[in-house]
């Protein structure tokens, strides 16, 4: 008998009792179709990090406020500025490493350009905070030295902002828009990165602090939210941070034991490390499922060995008619075959619908991977041949004269 | 005589089962052969071992003590899978009741032998479909057994016992499930089979059966005990005393 007479019989068999068949290779369906949507989230959610690790830029250091005190009561991070112009160029000019560094104040408010209106980030910054993030321009081009020195009344628009405010034919370049009821000239539009980083709107710093956040209380003259820089090579990181550190510790008279005023962080690697935990719970999720793989392949055993128990006549006719006992193990173990691979099939198929339904649901990424699939169809002929064994062994054991001897 | 060997040759043959430390002899010092052609009743009262004895010429089992020569080879010498080759090709089995595959149809039941010889799909239904014809039921082709009377059970269960030309044909008590008159139809169909030179063995407590076949071989407590060619049955022919 070949391989393919024992799918033949196999599938017959199984055809027979459909329901049973597809009850019995529930466990395998359930089994697969969690791996290959654990997969697919899991990789959905890599894929974004990556994205956004992609769109922060290669090797850039924020510095964001930390610490302050009130009259010796700690306040929260961030609560008050700490930091100043006067420590960007500090930055930039004493620490080698650097190449570039540029200070920012944001806030959100409405943009406006004729009928249309968005509401979006505002984020005051000079044109070095594009060198930091190796963001180019789509059109047009970037504040110039007078525009930064004189609060001029110009923006460079995200790209999502650019969309919402501007119908696909129109040139935004040029163009007047207002923001807070100030009058601003579009003067360039950034490249695409990536959904979140694009809905933003730039104004030269001296702008924003001038014309928007002038009389906010904890701003003064010089003040900035938070710094980004850029370091010249991927292995001086760890190095210019610390410069960093001890600059401004020096320049804001931190007294030794006392907390800095501010925090430096590598956002690329805090965004590897969580991509290194989504990791760690993809692969968790990945064995629970494997457990229903395993709970599935029980299952399948169980009701094989039944069904041997209740064929045992129809083996007995096999034997007496020529089959030998190899044929009834390969009839048995292509039983155990056709459901695992026919409950793989259909584990994959509901797995990728289900992958596909959270993403629109959820609005999660998720990506359909081909060597998941692959992997989880592995698993599942593995499945079928370690659990029909037994009970394609023990049939085959079976004395043909015994065997027919039994209702 | 022919130089060539009896189809089968059985050479004091023993069969003793073992449980639980009690042998049963079921079958004790038995000799025969059969010739090619012939048909033999096996009778004797029930427990005297005709069906361990058919088991054995079979191939199904083998002999505790003796040799069993099929064609003149000893079988006791064939690897199990080796045997379970020669059944597929060599034995036709007949029971009595019938043991057809209850989920498929007469035409797949009849085909299943060549399953195991080997023969593709194509061939084996254009061979079942002749053997069908053979017994009288191809018109029934695609019914399931339990569509069909026990006498056309019969009929498919020996159609699937020829299908793959065996040497012998080995049916333990055909007609123990069916009325007389239905007994006297497969009857008659393995007699006409006969007379096209199939060898056929067959089981029977009917006396009226067995006078019918030219040879009877009587077992008791699993001793051949009488072995008797009628002579009047071909009457052209004579037998030595
Ligand atoms: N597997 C076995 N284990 C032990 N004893 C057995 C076994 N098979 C058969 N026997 C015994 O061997 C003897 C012969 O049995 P067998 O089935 O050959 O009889 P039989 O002549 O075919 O009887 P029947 O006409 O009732 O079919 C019986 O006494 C039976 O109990
Ligand atoms: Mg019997």
């Amino acid at each position: 008998m070949t391989m393919l007479q024992g799918f033949q019989i196999a599938l017959h068999a199984l055809r027979l009792n459909p329901l049973r068949s597809f009850l019995t290779m529930l466990g395998i369906v359930i089994g697969v179709a969690s791996i290959v949507t654990v997969f697919a989230i899991g990789a959905g959610a890599q894929l974004r990090l990556q994205e956004q690790i992609r769109s922060i830029g290669a090797n850039v250091l924020m510095i964001t406020p930390g610490a302050a005190y009130q009259g010796g009561v700690r306040l929260k991070d961030g609560s008050k500025l700490t930091m100043t112009e006067s420590d960007v160029q500090a930055i930039l000019e004493q620490i080698p490493e650097i190449q570039a560094a540029a200070g920012s104040i944001a806030g959100t408010a409405q943009v406006i350009h004729e009928s249309k209106n968005w509401n979006t980030t505002i984020n005051g910054t000079t044109t070095a905070h594009f060198m930091v993030r190796d963001w180019q321009l789509a059109a047009g081009r970037y504040f110039s030295n007078a525009e930064e020195a004189g609060a001029g009344k110009v923006v460079i628009l995200g790209n999502r902002v650019a969309r919402e405010l501007f119908t696909a034919g129109e040139d935004p370049i040029g163009a007047q828009i207002r923001i807070m009821k100030v009058p601003l000239e579009v003067v360039g539009v950034l490249d695409r990165k990536d959904p979140a980083q694009d809905d933003v709107a730039f104004v030269p710093l001296s702008t924003a602090k001038l014309r928007f956040l002038g009389s906010a209380s904890n701003i003064n003259r010089d003040s900035v939210a938070y710094i980004i820089a850029k370091v010249a090579g991927d292995g001086q990181m760890a190095g210019a941070r610390s410069e960093i550190e001890n600059l401004l510790r020096q320049r804001h008279r931190v007294p030794a034991g006392q907390e800095d005023d501010f925090k430096v962080q590598d956002p690329a690697a805090a965004m590897e490390a969580q991509q290194g935990a989504i990791r760690t719970v993809a692969l968790l999720l990945v064995a629970i499922a494997s457990v229903s793989l395993l709970v599935g392949g029980i299952s399948i055993m169980n009701v094989m060995i039944v069904s041997v128990t209740e064929r045992t006549r129809e083996i007995g006719i096999r034997r007496a008619l020529g089959g030998r006992m190899r044929d009834i193990r390969l009839q048995f173990l292509c039983e155990a075959l056709v459901l695992c691979l026919l409950g793989g099939a259909i584990g994959v198929a509901g797995g990728v619908t289900l992958s596909m339904t959270v993403a629109r649901m959820a609005g999660w990424i998720t990506s359909i991977d081909g060597q998941a699939i692959a992997l989880a169809l592995v698993f599942s002929i593995a499945t079928g041949l370690i659990f029909g064994f037994y009970p394609a062994h023990k049939a085959s054991k079976l004395s043909p004269i015994e065997a027919l001897k039994t209702e | 005589m022919t130089a060539s060997p009896p189809l089968i040759s059985l050479r004091s043959v023993s069969r003793t089962y073992r449980t639980d430390g009690i042998a049963v002899t079921a079958v004790r010092n038995v000799s025969f052969d059969i010739a090619q052609g012939e048909i033999a009743a096996v009778m004797g009262p029930s427990g005297s071992g005709k069906s361990t004895l058919m088991n054995m010429i079979g191939l199904l089992d083998l002999p505790s003590e003796g040799a069993i020569y099929l064609q003149g080879a000893d079988v006791a010498g064939l690897s199990e899978d080796r045997r379970s080759s020669l059944r597929a090709r060599s034995i036709g089995f007949v029971f009595q009741s019938y043991n057809l595959l209850a989920r498929h149809d007469a035409i797949e039941n009849v085909a299943l032998p060549l399953v195991y010889c080997g023969i593709s799909r194509k061939e084996r239904l254009a061979r079942a479909e002749q053997s069908l014809r053979a017994v009288g039921m191809l018109h029934r082709a695609h019914h399931f057994p339990r569509q069909l009377s026990g006498g056309e059970q019969q009929r498919v269960a020996i159609a699937r016992a020829l299908i793959a030309s065996p040497l012998i044909v080995l049916a333990d008590e055909p007609t123990g499930a069916l009325d007389s008159r239905t007994g006297a139809e497969i009857l008659a169909l393995f007699a006409a089979l006969n007379q096209t030179g199939q060898t056929i063995v067959m089981i029977t407590h009917d006396p009226g059966i067995a006078t019918q076949c030219r040879r009877t071989i009587r077992l008791h407590d699993g001793e051949l005990v009488a072995d008797e060619t009628q002579a009047m049955v071909l009457p052209k022919r004579s037998v030595a005393p």
